[in-house]
């Protein structure tokens, strides 16, 4: 049977792999082919690459980075940061990446999903989903846009959380589900960053409102956080960053812990 | 030098399979072609596939390669990948679409919604690492040769190939019933997983397809 993955994440910038926290203190973490194989060789199952580059002259930077990784790392690449338009997937693609991820740009227009699945496959469109507990209580559906069917406790953010949607999060999963992404990356931004483990509401109640794999992340600190993202928030694969980068533990201990979880692992 | 074609139709990335086979036989000519010519005098030939079937048919179709492929799905070694396995069978239901039809059989959805034999449910696309088991009169198959049973391969999907002669099976997975993930017949070796992201699995079926020599036992 299928397995779980696991997936560290990287945060590029400039053709680097950099590193901090909340992006403020960035210090370069390395040249991006030694990271993945480094995380390839400890038994990563996919890699996430997500762009932070401001400027669209470094853009060739990061195709040129893609395509180092790709010939010589031999699993899965997913890359996000930037992507506008359904034709941004295909430099990304064709440089090596099996997957591209979409945010904020699929907000902005969610035919994007549509189009890219359509040209590219379903198995190579991500859609990134940050979402936040609502502060207030959720709107009245009376108040819903077109399309919604239920309101949930989460909002969709974009703009790397800076700016509220008004779209409820689980509607939003099931749209992009719909329209062709292949896969839901979710991130809980109230998490992100906290070390507290996933928000397991949130990731149980995407997972159960979609056909299609979803991936845990945000707020990942230890071991265990990624068995119950698994286990009781029902996700397929769980993605962290800073326990992995940071040295505190390895991809093969992450996966060894899993295992003796009673989880189905690569190992 | 020997030479492996990997045939461009139009359809998907194929830098990766390039990629990876150039890491696996460094003393070979590993090329990206769409010329009919370069595809007959090649050694080896692997058709990948990764985008729908309607789509990649119709490519395949105007690419006017369609003789030189025949041609060599019955003369040297030939390797299908993930939708290059598909494309081998006759049919696929994915848009009612005739496919190449060098095997029998066709390709059919996995169910939606999926489930698992207890009732939860279990995702379409099939994405991910799964193992891969081999039936007994495979096992000695020069492609699976240093690649252990139950091994896991990377795959992402939502067709999958039904050989019309359980004979052509060469790997299965379970999902939660058993599917063909690899299938073969004399000189045709063909894929469902990615082994060109499946890390050292992955490799050593690359690497023993560079140095098959279409026969399969």
């Amino acid at each position: 049977m299928l397995c779980k993955r696991i997936i560290p994440c990287l945060d590029i910038k400039d053709g680097r792999v950099v590193k901090g926290v909340n992006f403020v203190g960035l210090r370069d973490a390395g040249d991006p082919v030694e990271v993945a194989k480094r995380y390839n060789d400890q038994g990563a199952d996919e890699l996430c690459f997500l762009d932070i580059t401001a400027s669209v002259e470094a853009r060739g930077l990061l195709y040129d980075l893609i395509e180092r990784v790709a010939s010589q790392v031999f699993i899965p690449l997913t890359v996000g940061g930037g992507v506008k338009t359904a034709e941004d997937l295909r430099p990304l693609l064709n440089a090596g990446a099996d997957k591209v991820s979409i945010n904020t740009a699929g907000v902005n227009d969610p035919t994007i999903f549509d189009k890219a699945s359509h040209f590219y496959g379903a198995q190579c469109v991500v859609a990134a989903i940050d979402a936040k507990r609502r502060v207030s209580a959720p709107p009245h559906p009376r108040a819903l846009s077109q399309g919604e069917r239920e309101v949930s406790e989460w909002e969709v953010f974009i703009h790397g959380g800076r700016t509220a949607t008004g779209k409820d999060a689980v509607a939003w999963a099931r749209e992009v589900a719909d329209r062709g992404a292949g896969e839901i990356l979710l991130t809980s931004m109230d998490r992100d960053g906290a070390k507290i483990g996933f928000d397991l509401e949130l990731t149980r109640a995407i997972a159960d409102a979609v056909s299609i794999p979803v991936i845990a992340s945000g707020g990942v600190g230890n071991l265990q956080h990624l068995v119950d993202g698994v286990q009781k928030g029902g996700a397929d694969a769980v993605l962290a960053a800073s326990i992995f980068h940071y040295g505190e533990h390895t991809v093969a201990e992450a996966k060894a812990a899993m295992r003796d979880a009673g989880i189905r692992v690569r190992m | 030098m020997k030479s492996v074609a990997i045939v461009d139709y139009g359809m998907g990335n194929l830098r990766s399979v390039a990629k990876a086979f150039m890491h696996v036989a460094p003393d070979q000519s590993i090329v990206i072609t769409a010329d009919a010519k370069v595809i007959a005098e090649a050694d080896r030939v692997v058709l990948p596939g990764q985008a729908a079937m309607p789509e990649s048919m119709v490519a395949l179709n105007a690419s006017g390669l369609r003789d030189v492929l025949l041609q060599a799905s019955k003369d040297r070694p030939f390797f299908g990948v993930c939708l290059g396995l598909q494309m081998l069978f006759e049919v696929s239901e994915e848009g009612d679409t005739p496919s190449l039809g060098y095997l029998p059989g066709k390709s059919v959805r996995l169910p939606k919604p999926h489930r698992d034999h207890d009732g939860s449910p279990l995702k379409v696309p099939h994405m991910g690492w799964n193992a891969v088991h081999f039936p007994e009169a495979m096992r000695t198959h020069p492609c699976w040769q240093g690649v252990a049973d139950g091994s896991a391969f990377y795959f992402a999907h939502s067709y999958y190939a039904v050989p019309a002669d359980n004979v052509l099976i060469a790997g299965f997975a379970r999902y939660p019933d058993p599917i063909c993930v690899a299938a073969a017949r004399a000189n045709i070796f063909a894929v469902q997983f990615h082994p060109e992201k499946s890390a050292d699995a992955g490799l050593q079926v690359l690497k023993n397809f560079s140095e098959w020599n279409g026969k399969p036992l």
